[in-house]
């Protein structure tokens, strides 16, 4: 299983992932400059966290507009498996992939912790090594997280099972009904606020993000057996 | 040449956690008849044109498309001569 | 014809002065010349001879300290110090003071201040992995102290910006409160890069007929005189157009650009366009190599029209690099910087006359000796008198005060300081983990990052106590190292070299000198003994406003290498059952300059602490061999607050109480507060405490069993009498909750 790890100018978790597929899975991985125009080759799309032009006049707003933002969109539609992490989750909700928006934090600061998350669906391609209501500690690392929908796409989110992790018993941005992830309708499509990519090892305080690397190769060796 | 001065704010349906914030300190620095503090972005920009009309639809299509974030930002903006 | 002073309005109307030059040194600069300097060079000389790039006041002193050992493969005198860790691999750091623009804009003063040093890093060929801050502000409690609030909560938001946009983690540090810094906050960066021992360049200037690039971000009108103003009193009284605005986002184009560049093969030298812009950058490259340049002003991206050469010169906007190419490889530069968006332009040559020469097309505006403008700049040995305070302070008596009779609220108190109280108000703003290499995060003694591809990590800390150095200029200097280097250890690394950031008042008061030299020579005397040589360092002088002058504050940077990550230690209590030891002298030696007796007694008085540096060596050395050994499972620095407040810290982040038992002929608040130098504490398993008593008493430390761990409470008996008896969650709560209370 091929992945890419896309990288915009002002990407800065790029390695991390790289380094997560690499780990984890042990399977090949590419960084993509993000000017390239096909990514046809690869079965799993990484957007990475970091500030992709500096984050300038909102986060995600500009690395929409890359070349390989097109490819993305082509990708999706085909059905590959396509993960936003932080900002990466910024700039698919900013390129329409997902529904919403992450707007400031409502305490104004960044913040950087390990938060507890429940997953809410384990029926994604991108969670089918949890269990529902799996409590599981994810780093967080961002000061516009708080994710914001009209009161009718979070309906509609509730009722497709879109919300895929909630934060568990902390607040830590303000979000709407404490979502901190979520899929498109067909479920290829994954965006979430923490960083399961910085929790791949015990000694990084937690390991509980490797399923999550671990799910996605198995859904995508079962579409291979299909 | 035409200006077109950009206010770009959160909807009012969308927290404003800068703007309470704001709020706050207006009052605690006695500013009693504040009542409500709303936070934007004001851009400027240059555009090489003469015809109004042409402007005003290429400033609403640069703010549909990149400068304001439509799920959860409004925008207004005032035409001039430069 | 510009609007500038003449040659001799300048001579007759003494305009130097506002410069920053005294008449003797303008007298040096036309002997040196054999001419009176036109308006450029009065400016080039005025910040070349500042305090900030000559080091006029310190050199002196700083020449004393010890930089040799096997390990070290860059000493001073270069943008940072570089050492072996072995495998082919090196580290780079160096930590440096933005204080003065903080003190006038702290966002923006913090962000430009962790700018610089990661450029100070990324320049020597590093790739920069971890960041630590030392800060120092005024007392953040109360109605009156709003603009205390406001710096500590802008300086932290700008350290943060800066660094979780560049995607560096911040990893440790240390903020102190006390009003002697109210007025002049003290904010010290410290950057750590590795690279293997091929990737090391240096800011050298070389080769008649190489191209001189400047790189990076346009030239603009910002910071004119940055140098010159962080060399004078009161920065209050400056202009605000001193400060710079940084912009993370074009650093972190410009690091990937440059490590790219620099790995190329093409480049000669490169310097960071830090303090003093081009002029230092450009001067200092030609220095090193024994050249000359000549640079045409003409050429110099700019962000505004109409600059001239001495805005141009001067200028100290951000995120710029000055790179000498191999000839005929400019386009290497070029085709990197297109590929990251940046600008890289061929501004000059370097000639063999040593000659700064600098024109404007074909008409040369301004002509130095190089050597005259680094190496000529003027030495001052100061005057250095004992200061009058310490007959005061050295009289303070323990038998005046009384000890409380309610030693639970007495911790309590000291929990709640914000000096000792929990910094997660400050460290959960910084991205600590972006890198997925940090094993130890913020709120340990020492923060470690592991090394991918090896078995090794680094342990990282700043310290520095500043009323130590007040009480006892030479024990301070002492303490400061000795106890960064126990921090290193505790975290399960051997310390190998220092990085200093010396924050001071005015090296023109003789009593203010005197702390200087004594407290340099102090951390000189504890670098032998630890063999922990200086690599790198800044200092940061006139730190003083409305007659107040700062604690002397040297900020210490230590790194350390941790063999194997198994070492790795935390300082947090592990599991019920186990043993906690005390190593090192179990005497306290009195309450004297201890953060208890300024909290609960309001005084700043006494000696410094006890410190014997051998037996310090020897603690750790202990220490070190125990962890390595595989024997400790937790190890705590006992700093301020003593042990009561080092073992209540280690109680809460293990969320497990503790039973301790103490006999002891001194007073109750000496043994629980008192900070006596080389002591740890360490947790142990009972099937190993054997072994670990003797390696400790090989290594002739004495060590104690205070007691065993388990429950949800902490409690101390002394002499067979409770003293402590509190539930750690009431211990967590004030600790934890203390500074988001007073910001709230």
């Amino acid at each position: 299983m091929k992945f890419a790890v896309l990288v915009f100018p002002g990407s800065n978790c790029d390695i991390d992932a790289v380094k997560a597929v690499e780990d984890v899975l042990g399977q090949p991985v590419d960084t993509v400059w993000h000017t390239t125009a096909d990514l046809s080759d690869y079965d799993c799309i990484l957007v990475p966290g970091g500030f992709s032009y500096g984050d300038y006049l909102r986060s995600g707003a500009l690395a929409r507009f890359s070349p390989v933002m097109e490819a993305v969109k082509r990708e999706a539609e085909k059905g590959k498996f396509v993960i936003g992490i932080c900002n990466g989750f910024q700039i698919l909700t900013e390129s329409g992939l997902l529904p919403g928006a992450l707007r400031h934090n409502d305490h104004l600061q960044f913040r950087c912790e390990i938060s507890p998350l429940i997953v809410e669906n384990a029926d994604t391609a991108f969670t089918s090594d949890y269990k529902k209501g799996d409590v599981i500690n994810i780093p967080i690392a961002h000061g516009e997280g708080s994710y914001y929908a009209d009161e009718e796409t979070i309906a509609k989110l509730n009722a497709n099972n879109q919300v895929v992790f909630r934060y568990f018993e902390c607040d830590p941005n303000g979000s709407i009904e404490r979502i901190a992830g979520i899929c498109n309708e067909a479920g290829n499509v994954l965006g979430m606020m923490p960083h399961p990519e910085r929790a791949v090892h015990e000694w990084l305080g937690s390991a509980d993000g490797k399923a999550l690397f671990t799910s996605i190769l198995k859904s995508w060796e079962g579409r291979q057996r299909a | 040449m035409m200006i077109a001065r950009i206010h770009v704010t959160l909807k009012a349906s969308v927290l404003d956690p800068q703007g309470s914030a704001v709020t706050k300190s207006l009052h605690a620095l006695g500013y009693d008849e504040v009542t409500d503090v709303r936070i934007g972005k004001y851009l400027e920009i240059k555009i090489d044109t003469t015809d109004k009309a042409v402007a005003e639809e290429r400033i609403t299509e640069m703010c549909e498309k990149l400068l304001a974030n439509t799920v959860i930002e409004k925008y207004e903006f005032v035409l001039m001569e430069a | 014809m510009r609007n500038e002073p003449t040659p001799q309005q300048i001579a007759e109307e003494k305009i130097y002065r506002t410069f920053g030059l005294n008449d003797e040194e303008y007298t040096k600069i036309v002997s040196l010349m054999g001419r009176q300097p036109n308006y450029v060079e009065t400016g080039i000389y005025s910040v070349m001879w500042s305090e900030h790039c000559s080091y006029k006041s310190s050199r002196p002193v700083l020449k004393k300290f010890p930089t040799q050992a096997p390990h070290v493969l860059q000493g001073p005198g270069e943008n940072a110090g570089i050492i072996d860790i072995g495998d082919n691999l090196a580290v780079s750091f160096k930590i440096e003071s933005h204080n003065h623009p903080s003190a006038i804009e702290p966002y923006q003063g913090a962000a430009t201040g962790v700018g610089g040093i990661i450029r100070d890093v990324f320049t020597m060929g590093a790739r920069p992995i971890a960041l630590l801050n030392s800060l120092r502000f005024g007392e953040i409690e109360g109605p009156d102290n709003a603009h205390n609030r406001y710096l500590f909560n802008n300086v932290v938001a700008g350290i943060a910006g800066y660094g979780n946009c560049i995607g560096i983690p911040t990893v440790g540090g240390e903020v102190v409160f006390d009003d002697r810094y109210k007025y002049n906050p003290l904010v010290n960066a410290m950057c750590v890069g590795l690279l293997t021992h091929d990737e090391i360049a240096t800011g050298t200037a070389s080769g008649v007929g190489n191209p001189v690039l400047a790189v990076g971000a346009r030239t603009g009108r910002d910071g004119i005189h940055g140098a010159t103003f962080a060399s004078t009193e009161d920065p209050h009284s400056k202009e605000r157009s001193a400060v710079q605005v940084g912009d993370p986002f074009m650093e972190k184009l410009l690091l990937e650009a440059c490590l790219e560049l620099i790995a190329s093969g093409a480049v000669v030298g490169i310097q960071d366009m830090g303090a003093a812009g081009l002029t230092s950058s450009s001067a200092e490259m030609a220095s090193r190599a024994g050249s000359g340049l000549e640079l045409d002003m003409l050429k110099v991206p700019r962000r505004e029209e109409g600059m001239t050469p001495y805005e141009l010169m001067l200028s100290e906007s951000q995120e710029r690099m000055l790179v000498v190419m191999e000839m005929g490889k400019e386009h290497i530069a070029e085709e990197i910087f297109q590929k990251w968006n940046l600008e890289a332009t061929v501004i000059g040559r370097v000639t063999d006359d040593g000659m700064l020469r600098l024109k404007e097309g074909d008409e040369v505006v301004a002509e130095m000796i190089v050597t005259t403008l680094v190496d000529d700049a003027p030495v001052y040995h100061r005057p250095s008198a004992r200061p009058s305070y310490l007959d005061q302070t050295l009289e303070f008596d323990p038998a005046s005060i009384t000890a409380p009779a309610d030693l639970n609220a007495t911790l309590h108190t000291l929990l709640r300081t914000p000096t000792i109280a929990s910094k997660e108000y400050v460290y959960q703003q910084y991205d600590s983990m972006v890198r997925t290499s940090t094993a130890v995060r913020p709120g340990s003694d020492a923060a470690v990052v592991t090394i991918r591809g090896t078995r090794k990590a680094l342990a990282m800390c700043t310290d520095g106590n500043g009323r130590y150095v007040y009480l006892n200029p030479r024990r301070g200097g002492q303490h400061a190292i000795a106890e960064a280097a126990r921090n290193v250890v505790c975290s399960g690394g051997k310390p190998l070299a220092v990085t200093d950031c010396l924050n001071y008042s005015s090296p023109e008061k003789p009593e203010i000198f005197y702390q200087f030299e004594e407290s340099c020579a102090g951390m000189s005397e504890a670098c032998v003994v630890l063999a922990t040589p200086v690599i790198s360092g800044n200092v940061s002088l006139y730190n003083q406003s409305n007659d107040l002058d700062i604690y002397p504050t040297p900020i210490i940077g230590m790194v350390g290498l941790v063999e194997d990550v198994d070492h790795i230690t935390t300082q947090t209590f592990k599991s019920a059952g186990n043993h906690v030891l005390l190593v090192g002298p179990s005497d306290t030696a009195g309450i004297s300059g201890s953060e208890y007796l300024r909290v609960v007694h309001g005084l700043t008085a006494g000696d410094a602490p006890a410190l014997d540096l051998h037996v310090e060596k020897a603690v750790q050395t202990a220490v070190l061999t125990a962890i390595q050994s595989g024997y400790v499972r937790a190890a705590h620095d006992l700093a301020e607050g003593g042990l009561a407040v080092a073992v209540a810290e280690s109680a809460i982040g293990g969320k497990l109480g503790a039973q301790l038992e103490l006999n002891t002929n001194q007073r109750l608040d000496e043994v629980l507060f008192g900070e006596a130098g080389s002591r740890i504490l360490v947790e142990v398993a009972p099937e190993a405490l054997a072994a670990v008593e003797a390696i400790f008493a090989k290594e002739g430390v004495s060590s104690t069993v205070l007691g065993t761990l388990g429950g949800d409470a902490l409690e101390i008996r002394v002499n067979g009498e409770t003293v402590i008896s509190e539930k750690v969650a009431e211990l967590e709560s004030t600790w934890r909750g203390a500074i988001p209370c007073l910001m709230n």
